[in-house]
């Protein structure tokens, strides 16, 4: 089968690898229908990821047709099309059962500070991902949930990550009505972060980024206010006045590791890598947000450590609230959101590509070229 | 494009999930510490069977119920990973080898790729069809001079000016 091959920084390309195997009673093997590039990808095409083998097979976004189950698989069946999460989880474990189904005990052998990811390298559990035609997806009890009749493809891919992390961006800021809520980062997660936040009753959304074409993707899509850094003198004081001098109420770091912004931050945290990625963004937003006020974080960062403010932390008074989005919790109410036309997931879509011009579809994204905000890629088999 | 502000109102949605009850610690559904949790320890009832090299973080007992099994560790990168699973997730120790071992795993890619007849196409690989197509100035420029840089670089190390004079050449009674 076709499936995207990693071979080291920013090389990848796509190969014939053998087809996946059931490895345990409640696998499934999944014919991929849809699958995308994540902007959390590009940390482990940059070679950011601790233990990201050469060999490996990126991609945590995918849809597709059930073709093969295990023993013991129940909730679905050959012929079942399916959303699958991009976390991997047992459903079982003391952390499944609080609803953590991001953080999962049970998937992930060679780390315990993450939960199994698909196609996130080894420090993820080493799963291959779904940037394939065929892919293995464990406990197909728990995670995998069968496509509505009627949805689009196409907005179903995305509620595998984009949707439900945006939605938890906003849900963990804590957003109460009226509230001012800025999100740094305009990349998919960003934007529907921002326009998730106004169905916590946000008074105002403030985006901000360095890419004018995402800003006005941003202002169109979101229906937010939209902001380049790179005419600011400093983004937190630019925050702090048209804030009334107060700050935000709740700030969104929706950049992780790739953050830009910062020379110090870029060079030490993405070139020498003796942090785990730049902070620029979580030290923005630690410090445009008001006392008292909340930071939520699902921008990705790697697991050792950042240079970020925390003496402001505590002096604000701030809460942060982070995590891998439960994107089981989650889909039932996006599924809705999605079917009642209140979420439009489909329209962040602006490159379809042949999975065989994978490597392509990573540069445009890594690049941000042919104003590239969500790129699907469609294996040959996806048509059959 | 200007920035106008908008009647929250009139955006579709707008509201409906919110919840004044959203305090910090959610989203846990519902919060138990281990103690209180009889069944803290339950595990799902298969185990995958363990037929490949696995390494386990010293930060947990067991190998987890279900597991990734491509791309074992093999070679010098191998040797280097199993080294940094003697270490905990806590320390450099563990993080810093693998980001090595993720290095040296290039290098044995491109081995690996030759010894099996294959050339690897690095224009290919890095998707420099696409900066041709989209940002070909600035591909240009900035081809050019890690060019200029590199060619720089081995005229430097080619020449003699690099190499130290020998002791003959120092004499320094001889200026006064």
């Amino acid at each position: 089968m076709l499936a995207m091959d990693y071979r080291g920084p920013k090389r990848v390309r796509a190969v014939q690898k053998p087809m996946p195997e059931i490895k345990h009673p409640q696998d499934a093997i999944v014919r991929v229908l849809r699958t995308c590039i994540c902007g959390s990808d590009l940390h482990l095409y940059n070679g950011n990821v601790p233990d990201t083998r050469v060999g490996s097979t990126f991609g945590h976004e995918f849809v597709g047709e059930i073709v093969e189950i295990g023993a013991d698989v129940t909730k679905v069946k050959v012929g079942d099309r399916v959303i699958v999460p991009f976390n991997i989880a047992c459903g079982e474990c003391h952390f499944c059962r609080q609803g953590m189904f991001g953080n999962c005990h049970e998937s992930n052998t060679e780390a315990t500070a993450v939960g199994a990811i698909f196609g996130y390298s080894h420090t993820a559990g080493g799963f291959d991902g779904g940037q394939a035609e065929y892919t293995r997806v464990p406990y197909a009890n728990v995670g995998p949930t069968i496509i509505p009749e009627g949805m689009d493809l196409d907005d179903a891919v995305l509620l595998t990550d984009v949707v439900p992390t945006g939605y938890q961006a906003a849900e963990m800021a804590g957003i109460q009505t009226g509230d001012t809520v800025v999100v740094f980062g305009a990349g998919p997660i960003g934007i529907m972060a921002a326009r998730c936040a106004w169905l916590f009753g946000a008074g105002r959304v403030i985006i901000i980024d360095q890419e004018d074409y995402r800003l006005d993707f941003a202002r169109n899509y979101s229906y937010c206010e939209a902001y380049n850094f790179k005419e600011m003198n400093d983004p937190v004081v630019f925050i702090k006045k048209i804030t009334d001098w107060m700050g935000a109420d709740c700030v969104i770091d929706a950049v992780g590791a790739e953050a830009a912004g910062n020379t110090m931050q870029t060079v030490t945290g993405r070139k020498l890598l003796l942090q785990a990625g730049s902070a620029t963004a979580l030290h923005w937003a630690i410090n445009s947000v008001k006392k008292g006020g909340v930071v939520s974080i699902v921008g990705v960062y790697g697991p050792t450590d950042n240079l970020v403010p925390i003496g402001n932390v505590l002096n604000k008074g701030l809460t942060i609230r982070a995590n891998q989005a439960s994107v089981k919790r989650l889909l039932p109410r996006l599924i809705d959101h999605v079917q009642n036309g209140v979420l439009n997931p489909k329209g962040l879509i602006t490159h379809r590509l042949p999975l065989e011009e994978v490597a392509d579809g990573y540069r445009m994204f890594s690049a941000k070229l042919d104003n590239n905000i969500k790129t699907v890629l469609l294996p040959p088999t996806a048509n059959q | 494009m200007e920035n106008k502000r908008i009647d929250p109102t009139q955006i579709k949605g707008w509201g409906i999930d919110a919840d004044p009850k959203n305090d910090p610690t959610y989203p846990m559904r519902e919060r138990m510490n281990v103690g209180e949790d009889p069944d803290s320890k339950h595990r799902p009832d298969s185990l995958q069977p363990v037929d490949t090299e696995v390494l386990r973080s010293i930060e947990r007992p067991n190998v987890s119920a279900v597991f990734g099994t491509p791309a074992p560790p093999t070679g010098l990168s191998g040797l280097i990973r199993r080294a940094a699973f003697h270490y905990s997730e806590n320390r450099y120790r563990h993080w810093l080898p693998l980001v090595v071992a993720d290095r040296v795993n290039v290098v044995e890619g491109i081995v690996s790729d030759l010894t099996h007849g294959k050339l690897p196409n690095i224009w290919a690989e890095k998707g420099y069809d696409m900066e041709w197509k989209h940002n070909r100035t600035a591909f240009i420029t900035k081809m050019s001079i890690i060019g200029a840089v590199t060619a720089g670089v081995v005229v430097w190390l080619a020449s003699d000016s690099k190499k130290p004079k020998t002791k003959g050449n120092k004499d320094y009674l001889s200026r006064f």
